[in-house]
């Protein structure tokens, strides 16, 4: 179902209580988002998915649409099969195809609940009367979300639902409860979109400085880390820009806490001399790129996935860095958690890539496993700096990695340096130098590669055919493969989450095993196959490329796949 | 006991007679004579002659970008408030590149000292005029003299609230290091901006030009509480230039503003694995 209608009228709200009730109840949820960069007005919708199995993608068909704006309805009827258009009044008028039924919200609101701020929860409860769903669970979430405000507003909540849902029930609906929705409550069920997850990762790797510059979709992790802070001994600062953001990042990191920046495209760009910075310092930092469409400022709450090969290249010179791209959700938390794991190992910038998709994209999950959860520092005690006489910050070393000690620490002083050094930290331009040590921070590549996990494989072994995709794509490309497989095509999915470095070893042989194979990306130049090529240099033998601000769906991968012959 | 010894260092690459020795030497007077061990000293610098200045002292040290001092100091100084963090730069550095920093770390007060090298010129890249650079100045660049009104660093902070500005003068070694002592105690932000005489490339502001003109605020019974005095005192420039104490205050830090750091410093804090299981029933 779909809930479309302006900013400002609280249609995340709606949304969230739609997916949480249906989680309560043992559903599968799968929720996203479309808005507009503006505040107040404009065309935004909400979309869940409600299934008894697994699912995290979008749909294409509507059984439900809840318009509370005229464009709700001219922009998505068409996406409606056989289901039902519920509109609000306001949003109707006489060109209004015949299916649509319009509802009074707003006076139903008021004169229940005595005022049309209540109109959501009409709404709400009118989506139930359809579906002939049973209101108590969502009248316990009522009760939990509006705690805070007090009994009446709790009851008057309840009494807006209720009356959303005989209006229904009674009316023109009546008798058409054609979906078959059976709770079955379960308990230890999350719905976490990507950038909570991101946050909540961050949280468990025991971050405690974030400093970022707000830029949408990002600022939704520094956020929930600002909300969680105190009671994680963390501190998130607002920075004056992203140039401070990650110099500060990188400050705190070099005096010993975890440390973390969070950013999109734009702020990105002006992070590059300091993501140097912390390649040259070697110094641990982990940088949260949620990505949109650029150039410039682009479209700010659309998605894309544009920026990986400037994300592999970003800052002058060369620098050992690591790229992960989650999945989902899930793999978000772990992959945040192991990100800094990385980042202290071989003390380097971990660049995270996220995208505005899986920044508000809702997935239903099992608890998380905590169990999971290490923090790995590799640090110096002081007991072991004691036995080791000299401290040298960079000294040379097989792996690349030098002991790391912290400034403080008594008996060590800690030298850092953005200039060319030696071993102990202090400037030094000779040529002999240069190359040791230019060496030096470059294999740390080599023991990352051996720690980079492989794409995983979805769908049938051994397919005829291929689709290579990478991050926030997996569900919409999973979906499509299930799909496919069910109609007997021989196809599979290669989904990478370590996107760098790649070893050539074992993820070359993996690739070269494939037979005819599709890259799939969020951008219009194949960023993703080009990294094959050079890393691996693999071909990729086809590409479906979408670029239109929008994220695939299972049915638009198919559609491009048949276009393309492909099956 | 600390002495001089214990952060004497190597070689440096200074222009012989450059300010910047008198600075270093400012510098290390001050830190033995707060008894600071070096292990306990956390240097920030950025880029420029002056950013040079910890490698030539022995102590903690973070020589970063041009111009980006303050974040890491501030970053290092919010993960670890016990260690003394003292950021150096040059005019072009502190108050040119750096300028939104500066501006910011004043609004934010953290417990840092920035000891900003003002030779109103661009040393390292060979004699460009700086944001503190004379109005007419003739430079390969600005080849009909500077046009652009100065930039006046202490006027700037004490209309943010700086609670700590001074001005210090590379010709008097005893005053710069008091001067210099007196910034590092003071909780909050505070800053020595010290005229430095560059004798490669500036050959308006030398020494004699300075001494010529340099006098001490306390020499005259000047009370440094009163801001709108301060104020006045930092549009003194011409034929008498002041320097010392120009604004003292109490200052509450910005990590003593921090609920978490009330509970010991980041680095020595964890969080509790319960917490998780907390987080994870909002999702429920
Ligand atoms: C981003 C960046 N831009 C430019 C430079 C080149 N640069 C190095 S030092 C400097 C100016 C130094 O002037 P100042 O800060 O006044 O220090 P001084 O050398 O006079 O002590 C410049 C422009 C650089 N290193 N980095
Ligand atoms: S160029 Fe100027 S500032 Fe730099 S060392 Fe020489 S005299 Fe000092």
């Amino acid at each position: 179902m779909k809930i479309g209608g302006a900013a400002g009228q609280g249609i995340q709200t709606i949304g969230t209580v739609l997916s949480k009730t249906f989680l309560r109840d043992g559903f599968h949820v799968f929720g996203s988002q479309f808005y507009l960069s503006r505040v107040r007005g404009g065309h935004n919708f909400f979309q869940i998915r409600v299934s008894d199995h697994p699912v995290q993608a979008i749909k294409e068909e509507l059984d439900i649409l809840v318009a509370l704006d005229e464009a709700s309805i001219t922009q998505h009827l068409e996406e409606v099969q056989d289901g039902f258009v519920v509109a609000d009044e306001a949003a109707v008028n006489d060109t209004t195809p015949e299916n649509v039924i319009s509802i009074p919200f707003v006076d139903i609101a008021k004169e229940v609940s005595g005022n049309k701020l209540f109109s959501n929860t009409v709404a709400v409860g009118a989506v139930f009367g359809i579906l002939c769903y049973d209101l108590s669970c969502l009248n316990t979430l009522l009760s939990e979300i509006f705690e805070k405000k007090g009994e009446e507003i709790i009851e008057k909540n309840i009494a807006a639902a209720k009356a959303g849902y005989d209006y229904v029930q009674d009316g023109k609906f009546k008798g058409v409860c054609k979906f078959d929705l059976t709770p079955n409550p379960v308990d230890g069920r999350i719905l976490i979109d990507g950038n909570d997850a991101v946050g909540f990762g961050a949280l468990a790797a025991g971050v405690q400085l974030v400093s970022s510059y707000p830029m949408t979709p990002s600022t939704g992790v520094m956020t929930f880390v600002a909300k969680y802070a105190d009671r994680f001994n963390a501190i998130v600062e607002q920075a004056e820009d992203e140039v401070a953001a990650l110099n500060m990042a990188i400050g705190a990191s070099f005096a010993g806490v975890r440390a973390m920046t969070t950013t999109s495209g734009g702020g990105f760009c002006l992070m590059t001399e300091a993501l140097g910075l912390a390649g040259m310092t070697e110094t641990p930092v982990v940088v949260f790129l949620s990505q949109r469409p650029g150039p410039a400022t682009g479209l700010p709450t659309m998605t894309e996935q544009a920026d990986l090969q400037f994300a592999l290249h970003a800052a002058q010179g060369e620098i050992p860095r690591c790229i992960l791209a989650p999945r989902t959700p899930r793999d978000a938390f772990y992959q945040t958690m192991r990100a800094f794991n990385i980042a202290d190992k071989y003390q380097i910038p971990v660049i995270l890539m996220s995208d505005q998709y899986l920044a508000d994209a809702l997935f239903t999950y099992e608890n998380f496993d905590l169990s999971h959860v290490t923090i790995e520092r590799h640090l110096l005690s002081d007991r072991e700096l004691k036995k080791m006489g000299d401290y040298r910050r960079y000294e040379i070393t097989d792996s690349g990695i030098s002991p790391r000690a912290l400034p403080g620490q008594a008996g060590v002083l800690v030298v850092a340096d953005s200039d060319e050094h030696n071993e102990e930290g202090h400037i030094d331009q000779t040529i002999e130098n240069r190359i040791r040590m230019n060496e030096k921070r470059l294999r740390k590549l080599d023991g990352l590669k051996e720690d980079m996990q492989l794409p995983i494989i979805h769908g049938l072994e051994n397919a005829d055919i291929s689709l290579i995709g990478w991050g926030s794509t997996f569900g919409p490309l999973a979906e499509a493969v299930d799909i496919l497989n069910e109609d007997e095509v021989s196809i599979n999915l290669v989904h990478f989450s370590d996107i760098y470095p790649l070893h050539e070893g074992d993820i070359g042989l993996l690739m070269d095993g494939l037979n005819h194979t599709v890259c799939v990306e969020n951008n219009a130049t194949g960023q993703f196959a080009q990294l094959l090529r050079t890393e691996l240099g693999f071909e990729v033998s086809d590409k479906i490329l979408r670029y239109d601000g929008l994220p695939f769906t299972p049915k638009s991968i198919i559609r491009e796949l048949e276009e393309k012959e492909v099956v | 006991m600390v002495t001089l010894d214990d952060y004497k260092a190597g070689d440096t690459e200074w222009c012989p007679g450059c300010g910047n020795f008198s600075i270093l030497a400012a510098v290390k007077k001050a830190l033995v004579s707060l008894d600071k061990e070096p292990h306990e000293v956390l240097m920030v610098s950025g880029i420029g002659q002056s950013g040079k200045l910890p490698h030539y002292l022995k102590c903690n040290t973070f020589n970063g970008l041009h111009g980006r001092t303050l974040p890491p100091a501030t970053g290092a100084k919010l993960a670890n408030p016990e260690l003394t963090v003292i950021a150096v730069g040059g005019d072009g550095d502190s108050y040119g590149e750096g300028g939104n920093h500066f501006i910011h770390a004043l609004r934010r007060n953290p417990d840092i000292t920035l000891i900003a090298h003002d030779n109103q010129i661009y040393g390292l890249t060979k004699g460009q005029a700086s944001p503190t650079s004379e109005p007419g100045m003739k430079t390969k660049i600005q080849t009909h003299g500077v046009i652009n009104t100065p930039f006046n660093p202490l006027a700037v902070a004490i209309s943010l609230g700086c609670t700590f500005v001074s001005r210090g003068f590379a010709g008097d070694i005893e005053h710069l290091s008091s001067l210099i002592a007196e910034a590092v105690e003071h909780p909050g932000f505070s800053l020595v901006d010290i005229l430095q005489p560059c004798i490669s490339f500036n050959k308006l502001n030398t020494y004699s030009w300075y001494k010529e003109r340099v006098y001490k605020l306390e020499d005259e019974g000047y009370d440094p509480t009163d801001r709108i005095k301060a104020f006045e005192k930092t549009l003194e420039w011409g034929e008498r230039i002041p320097t010392g104490v120009f604004y003292k205050h109490d200052s509450t830090s910005f990590e003593s503003k921090q609920p978490v750091l009330e509970k010991g410093p980041l680095v020595k804090q964890k969080y509790d694995p319960e917490e998780l299981i907390d987080v994870m029933k909002s999702f429920m």
